[in-house]
């Protein structure tokens, strides 16, 4: 029977499938952060057990710290014990570990592709929903809860039950000035935020086959925004190109072997899907949001719904608490919203090429006045690569803030965060309520949209500036 | 992990769709290194007002509800991250059963682990259930997890549908690790198998 790309890693994983369908499932790759491990690490000690496969586990830091100069520590008593709790379950268990000052350090989801940890065909999880991303390479990876990993560092295992499987073929070309961001906006805005619940998404199509691997991260990263625990793509020479070279990457004869069998991934000729979503990447045009939920995004040529157009009194009632959250009138068009901070980071959006794309917006403007402005770079060797690229030089001179690794502004559990009432244009992947701090409001969009609100001051169409 | 049976109790009606996991708890109180002491920050931003004052119009915030230990909510509930600290600070509350029309995948996976018992329900059965749950004190609901059905304060009884396998964890208060590693010899011998068909597969060691 013919089978999809999510069939075949799944097949592959498989231990024990127990009477009632649910699988003993094997994982490869383990990805370790500061916040959601140290109860597993306890729950290890109390029970007498170990870290069953170190060498498939990797630890780093990146919520919690700071992103201006860290030589000195960190300042906030509870992110502190947080991160040398970490340092102490890595020394006593013996996983590997990026701390702080080291340049390999960085945002979880971003150095396990750059790494060539994360590779094909992998089974790949972390304690964050955001563990999606990894699935551009090709693998199954997804986002579990601490119980989970405990469960994985015990026996290098989940009990899953199989996702269904979901089709988004993005067909035809993007025009110029839309982005991989705008995509998978333009899809969480059609299916909804629980369109994916269940699913495992498998992006496919022109337009996805088009995009480089930074994009393709974008796409798969926000698949938890559309409910989908994982989101995939099939490997292609693309894949194979951005993985020769990387650190932790197979080499020589071992990689030809290793691209042999990623060959044999992709989504057979008629395999099934439970689901098929089809979008005309000719239509879409950069996107943003309005609401606090990231299904509450508009091309920017839009306006502010209006909660009287809803039919169903708790959709209305629900509609209305984001615009009064969210300081918006019904109507107001889009690129009338005034920003007070600009945020280019996150897992979503901090990788090389989108520092590129925002710093081609920012070249030779200057930040308005009144707004605040901040880059960071996914890793410290992002961060290297753009200064060797002279991208940070670009910033400066704009009026940007140029900063050091880390999750930032994307969560509000570190230094950076708005204030109540503060409107944030962002490029990271989530407008919940309070999600950037309490009371801030966020708009998601991509980095050159991003670039361009800070420099006119208000949401705006980046075509309209190149 | 404390075993789930029966279960009566006062009902929270929460009638709100995609209640996401920063709602439930806010980012800024993921710094414990600990799973409990959570539930004071329990929908910290819908509770509580930027004085850290109580909002009297929020449903847990109300007398009877104070003590509720079954939550109904909209469609989507615990859509977002991750975090466990989303059923811990459940949990910390008193919260021991969430109904709802559907959940988010990781939620609904973190809640079993913890002793949380997510119930679907159709959207026309949940707002009766919250009518019920309106009545206050007086109105108890029954959740009887062996013979899957929610009973409401009429005695009219409601079917619900549950993994098997879930339900006989949480009816014996098992976790999880314990039942795999009855297959460690399987996990033993799947993983020799991999490492000889995918010995290009590079070990990680940081130096």
């Amino acid at each position: 029977m013919p089978r999809t790309l999510f069939d075949k890693v799944w097949d592959a994983h498989v231990v024990e499938r127990l009477a009632d369908g649910t699988c003993v499932l094997y994982i490869d790759r383990h990805l370790v952060h500061e916040v959601t491990s140290p109860q597993a690490f306890e729950g290890l000690r109390l029970a007498g057990r170990r870290v069953r496969r170190p060498d498939a586990t990797i630890a780093v830091v990146d919520h919690n710290i700071a992103t201006e100069d860290r030589r000195s520590g960190i300042k906030e008593e509870e992110s502190r014990i947080q991160v040398e709790t970490l340092e102490r379950n890595v020394a006593e268990f013996g996983v590997p570990y990026f701390p702080v000052l080291d340049p390999r350090q960085g945002i979880v989801h971003i150095i396990g592709p750059e790494q060539g940890i994360s590779l094909p065909g992998m089974t790949i999880v972390c304690g964050d929903s955001h563990t999606s991303t990894h699935g551009a390479m090709g693998a199954l990876a997804f986002g579990i809860g601490t119980s989970e990993v405990e469960h994985v560092l015990a026996t290098q295992t989940l009990l899953q039950k199989p996702a269904r499987n979901m089709l988004v073929r993005v067909d035809g070309k993007l025009a110029p000035g839309c982005t991989a961001k705008d995509i998978v906006l333009a899809i969480i805005a059609k299916i909804g935020t629980a369109g994916g619940n269940g699913h495992v998404i498998e992006y496919a199509g022109e337009a996805i086959r088009a995009l480089d691997m930074a994009g393709r991260m974008t796409v798969c990263n926000m698949s938890i925004e559309a409910g989908a625990r994982a989101g995939m793509i099939a490997p292609d020479q693309t894949t194979f190109d951005y993985i020769k070279g990387r650190p932790f990457a197979p080499k020589g004869e071992a990689l030809d072997r290793a691209i042999a069998y990623w060959s044999t991934l992709p989504s057979d000729p008629g395999a099934q899907y439970d689901r098929t979503v089809v979008l005309d990447a000719s239509s879409i045009v950069p996107m943003v949001t309005w609401g606090t939920s990231p299904e509450a995004g508009l091309p920017v040529t839009g306006h502010v719904p209006n909660p009287a157009d809803q039919p169903d009194e708790a959709a209305r009632a629900q509609l209305q608490r984001m615009l009064d959250y969210m300081g918006l009138t019904p109507g107001q068009k889009l690129t009338d919203i005034a920003v007070d901070v600009v945020f280019i980071g996150s897992c979503t959006n901090s990788r090389i090429e989108d520092m590129r794309a925002a710093a081609a917006i920012a070249r030779g403007r200057h930040v308005a006045p009144g707004v605040r402005a901040m880059v960071v770079p996914g890793s410290g060797l992002i961060k290297q690569q753009a200064e060797d690229e002279g991208l940070d030089a670009i910033f400066r001179e704009a009026g940007f803030e140029w900063r050091e690794a880390g999750c930032s502004m994307c969560l509000g559990m570190n230094p950076d965060k708005l204030t109540p009432g503060q409107r944030c244009a962002s490029t990271s992947n989530r407008n919940f309520e309070g999600r950037q701090g309490p009371g801030g409001r966020t708009h998601l969009l991509s980095p050159a949209m991003a670039a361009a609100a800070a420099v006119t001051g208000r949401l705006t169409d980046v075509r309209t500036l190149v | 992990m404390d075993k789930f049976t029966t279960l009566t109790g006062i009902a929270a009606p929460l009638p709100m769709a995609n209640i996401d996991t920063d709602k439930i708890i806010p980012a800024r109180f993921l710094k414990t290194i600990k799973r409990t002491g959570l539930g004071v920050h329990l929908f910290d931003t819908l509770r509580y007002d930027a004085d850290g004052k109580e909002r009297p119009d929020f449903v847990l915030n109300q007398p009877p509800y104070r003590h509720a230990e079954i939550l109904i909510a909209h469609e989507n509930f615990g859509c977002g991250s991750s975090r466990e600290h989303a059923p811990w600070a459940l949990l910390d509350f008193g919260i021991r059963c969430v109904i709802a029309p559907d959940f988010a995948d990781i939620f609904h996976g973190n809640s079993f682990k913890n002793g949380i018992l997510p119930i679907r329900l159709p959207r026309a059965v949940c707002d009766q259930l919250m009518e019920d749950a309106r009545l206050g004190g007086n109105a108890r609901v029954t959740i009887d997890l062996e013979a899957q059905v929610v009973i409401r304060p009429n005695g009219e009884k409601i079917p619900f549908e549950i993994d098997a396998f879930r339900k006989h964890l949480l009816l014996n208060g098992l976790d999880d690790i314990g039942q795999t590693l009855q297959h460690a010899p399987a996990i033993d011998a799947f993983e020799t198998t991999r490492q000889q068909d995918q010995s290009w597969m590079p070990a990680i060691t940081v130096a």
